[in-house]
């Protein structure tokens, strides 16, 4: 057992929180508005070799482990930044094109099957990626096709789009099933951002109560306030520990178990389904204090902390409202309904 | 980050796990319901045997705080009465941090026999998150004390062999520094015990102190420094020493019921279940994490403040889930037909609202969290 981050992680923690400190502040956030995208931060990421580096070295990546890419895409999470990461960290995993690991294209993944149209509804990054994988009917596919570079105007500022799983340069990667492992590793990586934005939330609900005076006093002396953001913590670190776990089960070779009567937990797939939902929680819950706590100034455009509270809705969202993940995750945890049951 | 157990600690596990299943019969928590007393000699004596309570006091450098961990964990998943050595594992850690030679050779032995159990006379009854303001007097007559007063919530004082006794030693000094704690055998003249009846059924009592005579010997700690002392003994109650995974065995329960009733199709029951599973994995891993910290040689004192109030407030909120979810056979207590798994919803939804009281309410824990973690300064109320 060691809890700890490894040095390479550490490192890793302090390059990308460094970067995006310098180069993706509120200022660029807002800047990109209302795409969600900077292409000058994608290639500062390109120069770095971030793109591929969770691909296995024999394909031209950095063979990153799961837990490495989780430590990168809580970075991602605490500066919001405006670029498709995690969505194209997970797609060159699943279909490691040279162009793809090099970063020179964006590709995503469609979070749900495609209509009987062929059409992939609102694509996380569907907006500016070239490459989109996911499934359609009993396929798993990559679809080459251009980005309109337009996203309809919604919540969290999020380059989605609609694509299509027919039209373009279509490549069959397998059977749908293939699927799987690269929808728990968006899971487990976006709740990993979901993290980022949490600790965010936090340390701005934090500052800005220590800085606002009211009666004569900081705001953040008063017991109502500080019980508020003092459940965060708990969350915050548990919700991590819980990813971490989810990335750690991901980089065994051998099948997890699932076991609910014993609390012992090491399958990928739930764990990675369990980390989405709690994180999603996390963050919704410590945007919200934290707006709160910012009084009418939270809720103006001004104030950064709205920015961290549209994308905590939207960056979980955009797979699915978690009480429906909870449902797939009772089939795993508890076996299906039975056939005939009400 | 590595999660997985090493082969010695999966075996300690494993066999622990084979202790836990010889021992803790029907009749045994039967018992513990029935009296009320939530201790069973013959798991702490079979425990001791093992070398299981040596290997758990916290500090002693037999075992360490992963097994510590993992000894309450499986209690508490297996539904058994563990709060008698969980308070005298967590003093024989301060006996071993801040006793003097002679009471680690005449305590230390016994506490960790599994034959004697300690408790704690540290609330009164009109001090109890306010602690430091306690007024039990401990007044010096030559080479001893004179000790008189009252304490509240002294559990397991009807079955305990040893008593650990917060006073006050001086009235003038600043509140936190006019404390001295003792620990003596509870046989000792002048000392009475009043039962106090629970909602959860544990047994608690009122203890009352008149003219009692201890020697000196018997202080635990500096003249003065009860506040330093009892320190020690929280910065062990809010690690791993259990309470923090009471869900998983009434989730068992539950659902075992559930699924005979046919409950386990309905989409809110499967949503919620699932949501407690959530809560209860956060829990373990929180609580892993402080047992990797505490074996590493970090603080985890503050981390369990954290924990507690997420665990406890996690446990209460699936408590009331399940008793809902089961309706009106939620309602139905151990050996009634048709109770909702056997009595344990009920029992449950009975038991968790102390778990946020005892041990730290959740505001004193909050308090901690925002000043020592968060940085903000000392709350105005």
């Amino acid at each position: 057992m060691n809890l700890g981050l490894s040095e390479d992680q550490l490192a890793l923690q302090d390059a990308f929180t460094r970067l995006f400190d310098r180069e993706s502040p509120p200022a660029v956030v807002r800047a990109a508005e209302p795409l969600g995208f900077d292409r000058g931060l994608w290639g500062r990421l390109v120069d770095m070799g971030a793109p591929g580096m969770g691909v296995a070295a024999d394909s031209g990546g950095d063979g990153a482990t799961l837990s490495d890419l989780v430590v990168v895409a809580e970075a991602v999470g605490r500066a919001i930044a405006p670029v498709p990461l995690i969505e194209h960290m997970v797609a060159a995993r699943a279909h490691p094109v040279d162009d793809v690991v090099a970063g020179a294209s964006i590709a995503t993944i469609s979070l749900r099957p495609a209509r009987p149209d062929g059409t992939w509804r609102l694509v996380p990054a569907g907006a500016i990626a070239d490459v989109v994988i996911g499934v359609d009917g009993d396929e798993l596919v990559a679809v080459r096709s251009p980005a309109t570079g337009e996203a309809p105007d919604n919540h969290a500022a999020a380059p989605i789009a609609d694509r299509s799983a027919r039209v373009g340069e279509r490549t069959v990667l397998g059977p749908a099933g293939d699927f799987a492992p690269a929808l728990g590793e968006w899971k487990t990586l976006t709740a990993a951002a979901l993290v980022g934005i949490s600790v965010a939330a936090l340390q701005l609900g934090r500052d800005y109560a220590m800085s606002r005076y009211q009666f004569g006093v900081p705001i953040g002396s008063f017991q109502a306030v500080q019980h508020g953001l003092a459940d965060l913590p708990a969350l915050i670190d548990g919700a991590r520990l819980l990813t971490h776990k989810a990335a750690w089960s991901g980089d065994q070779s051998a099948p997890g178990i699932c076991n609910v009567d014993d609390a012992d937990i090491t399958d990928f797939a739930c764990l990675a389904g369990m980390a989405f939902v709690f994180a999603a929680e996390t963050a919704t819950r410590s945007t919200d204090r934290s707006l709160h706590f910012h009084g009418g100034y939270g809720f103006s455009v001004e104030y950064d902390i709205q920015l961290f509270y549209r994308r905590a809705r939207g960056w979980a969202l955009v797979f699915d409202d978690p009480s429906r993940e909870c449902l797939r995750l009772a089939d795993e945890l508890f076996g299906p309904v039975a056939a005939g049951a009400a | 980050m590595d999660f997985s157990l090493s082969p010695q600690i999966e075996e300690y596990r494993r066999e622990l796990k084979e202790l836990i299943a010889r021992v803790i019969t029907p009749e045994v928590v039967e018992e513990q319901h029935r009296s009320g007393t939530f201790n069973s000699d013959a798991l702490n004596l079979a425990l001791a045997r093992g070398g299981y309570l040596e290997r758990a006091v916290p500090g002693l450098g037999k075992g360490d705080p992963v097994e510590l961990w993992l000894l309450f964990n499986e209690l508490e998943k297996a539904g058994a009465p563990y709060d008698g050595i969980s308070i005298t594992m967590m003093i024989a850690g301060v006996v071993n941090a801040v006793g003097t030679d002679w009471q680690k050779e005449r305590i230390l032995p016994s506490l960790v026999s599994g034959e004697d159990l300690v408790c704690m006379g540290y609330s009164e009854p009109d001090y109890g998150s306010d602690v430091a303001s306690i007024v039990t007097r401990a007044e010096r007559d030559g080479d001893e004390w004179v000790i008189n007063g009252a304490k509240m919530w002294t559990t397991m004082a009807q079955a305990a062999k040893w008593l650990i006794l917060l006073t006050r030693t001086d009235t003038e000094a600043p509140k936190h520094k006019g404390l001295t704690m003792f620990l003596f055998p509870m046989d000792t003249p002048g000392i009475t015990v009043d039962p106090v009846p629970t909602m959860g059924t544990e047994r608690t009592n009122a203890t009352f102190y008149e003219n009692v005579r201890v020697s000196d010997q018997w202080r635990l700690g500096e003249v003065n420094g009860g506040w330093k002392t009892m320190g020690v003994a929280l910065s062990f109650e809010r690690g791993v020493m259990g309470g923090t995974s009471q869900s998983v065995q009434m989730l068992r329960e539950f659902r075992r019921w559930a699924e005979a009733e046919g409950l386990m199709a309905d989409p809110l029951v499967r949503e919620r279940l699932v949501r407690v599973a959530i809560d209860s994995e956060v829990a373990k891993l929180l609580t892993q994490r402080s047992a990797w910290t505490a074996a590493t040689g970090g603080e985890a004192g503050l981390q369990g403040s954290m924990t507690k109030v997420f665990a406890t407030e996690a446990y209460q909120k699936a408590s009331r889930w399940t008793q809902e979810m089961a309706g009106a056979e939620g309602l139905l207590q151990f050996h009634q037909p048709d109770a909702a798994g056997d009595g344990w919803v009920e029992y449950h939804a009975r038991h968790a609202p102390v778990t946020t009281i005892y041990g730290g309410t959740s505001e004193i824990n909050r308090n901690n969290i925002a000043e020592r973690h968060l940085g903000l300064p000392k709350a105005r109320r």
